[in-house]
């Protein structure tokens, strides 16, 4: 069986399309996921203490069930919890993409939470006594003292899990939303180019993670200089 | 001004706080020294609620610190505190950690808080580092930043948790220097520190403790002339040696 890259050339619009559609999900999934994140992680290190727990229990259910699982169940809870929300008489048409938006988001707040909570804790209680004594609140104290540090200082954390991300999103294949891979697979399994197909899109995959890591590494060094 | 009536805190089952009782009048300088651990930091910071207190008062100014109704920011915006390990707010410029408060919680304006701060920088004897990061700054020149920072809200009184025990010894003069002016002009200072020197010049009472209760609070004068317990004699020894 001979090879034939030229299937590529031919589909780099529709691909071009997919890879967008990717690009935008990780970008929309990690600034979203960031912001739940963080409200999560506050609340998980608040002392309300029926607020900590939900937050923990929150997460802890994102964290031990698989990805796939929880594209499935949003891609049918999603549309019903709309439907239970707005009181339509049928489930409202989301469709694939705004579905995974949404799962996303929602599946990604559980682990920047974890690299937020992290990220706060490590600045010492000082910063907290210092700032109230000025008159701060707790409101201004975190968004002006402790959520910037703990941002800064967890930037390569946050970015390492990014790139994770930006792999997961191959997952939105079982809903049918066309990603980069999912548009791969459309076209091979038009053209019978399967082979060419996965091998394009894993070698672009690949570039991109690890020309992404390096970056993380370097950022790294330099905010250890910076410290 | 600040008036301690009988405060006790627990951690748990363990008592940090046993009934303290004591007041800092206007314009007074009192020096809080005694053992590590004997709860000097945790009795200083119950006065702006940094730490809660279960039993007993404190006024401060007036104001009942342990009533639930009381404003604490607006409270603690009046009291300016100074750390063992200045808590610069190190994402921020000193120009900016100086003029933070002041727009947050006084409502300046940038402009007014930038002159405000800069005068007090200069007064620290620093106006040419204010668009440096504290982690550029020396240990002594930091915590100069901090006395600025906190006189930058015009408090009414200044708490000092062991301001220069965490200083290289050339540094801490540059510091005491700063707080011995501040005494001078008449500013209300509470003062956790072992430095005698500081409160033998400037102190008008010093307050021992140990094992979270007062066991002494006495006119400087009698302090260092006649202590009356043992463990302030014992303690006084210890510390005057070196
Ligand atoms: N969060 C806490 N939980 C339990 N015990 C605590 C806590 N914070 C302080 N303590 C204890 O309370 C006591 C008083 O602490 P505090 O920091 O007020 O002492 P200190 O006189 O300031 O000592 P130092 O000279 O070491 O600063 C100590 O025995 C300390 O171990
Ligand atoms: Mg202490």
């Amino acid at each position: 069986m001979a090879f034939d890259f030229d299937v590529i050339a031919r589909s780099l619009p529709y691909l071009w399309k997919g890879f967008r559609y990717t690009v935008e999900l990780t970008a929309i999934a990690a600034t979203g996921g960031i912001f739940f994140g963080t409200l999560l992680a506050l609340a998980r290190l608040s002392s309300v203490k029926p607020l900590a727990l939900a937050a923990a229990g929150y997460v802890n259910l994102m964290r031990s069930i698989p990805l796939v699982l929880v594209i499935f169940w949003f891609f049918f809870l999603v549309p019903v919890l709309v439907q239970g929300i707005t009181g339509a008489e049928r489930p409202p048409q989301i469709g694939a993409e705004r579905t995974a938006i949404i799962t996303f988001i929602m599946f990604e707040a559980a682990y920047f939470c974890e690299i937020m909570r992290a990220g706060i804790q490590s600045i010492p209680k000082g910063q907290v006594y210092a700032s109230y004594a000025l008159g701060l609140t707790y409101g201004q104290t975190m968004r002006l003292v402790v959520l910037p540090q703990a941002f800064r200082n967890m930037i390569p954390v946050l970015l390492t899990q990014t790139v994770i991300l930006f792999q997961d999103t191959s997952l939105v294949y079982v809903i049918s939303a066309t990603d980069f891979l999912g548009a791969a697979s459309k076209v091979g399994q038009r053209d019978g180019r399967l082979v060419e197909m996965y091998t394009f899109v894993a070698v672009v995959y690949f570039v991109i993670s690890v020309t992404l890591s390096h970056f993380v590494r370097r950022l790294q060094k330099r905010i250890a200089v910076i410290r | 001004m600040i008036d301690i009536r009988d405060v006790s805190k627990w951690y748990g089952t363990f008592q940090v706080l046993k009934d303290c009782t004591t007041a800092v009048r206007k314009g007074e300088v009192v020096v809080v020294c005694g053992p590590s651990g004997s709860g000097k930091s945790t009795l200083i910071k119950t006065v702006n609620a940094l730490e809660p207190f279960q039993k007993g008062e404190i006024f401060v100014n007036g104001i009942p610190v342990g009533d639930p109704k009381t404003d604490l920011p607006k409270l603690r915006a009046k009291v300016g505190m100074v750390f063992q390990h200045f808590e610069l707010f190190p994402h921020l410029t000193i120009t900016e950690n100086l003029a933070l408060a002041q727009v947050k919680v006084l409502g300046r304006g940038r402009d007014e808080a930038n002159e405000r701060g800069l005068k007090l920088l200069d007064r620290v004897g620093l106006k040419a580092h204010a668009a440096k990061y504290p982690g550029q700054l020396s240990g002594g020149q930091q915590q100069r930043v901090a006395i600025a920072r906190a006189l930058s809200m015009d408090p009414i009184a200044m708490l000092f948790d062991e301001p220069t025990s965490a200083l290289d010894p050339e540094m801490i003069n540059e510091v005491l220097d700063v707080m011995v002016e501040l005494a001078r002009e008449g500013m209300t200072m509470m003062v956790v520190t072992h430095e005698m020197g500081f409160a033998r010049k400037v102190a008008h009472r010093v307050i021992f403790m140990d094992n979270g209760e007062i066991v002494e609070d006495a006119a400087k004068e009698d302090f260092f002339g006649k202590p009356r317990s043992e463990r302030a004699v014992q303690f006084l020894s210890k510390i005057l040696q070196h």
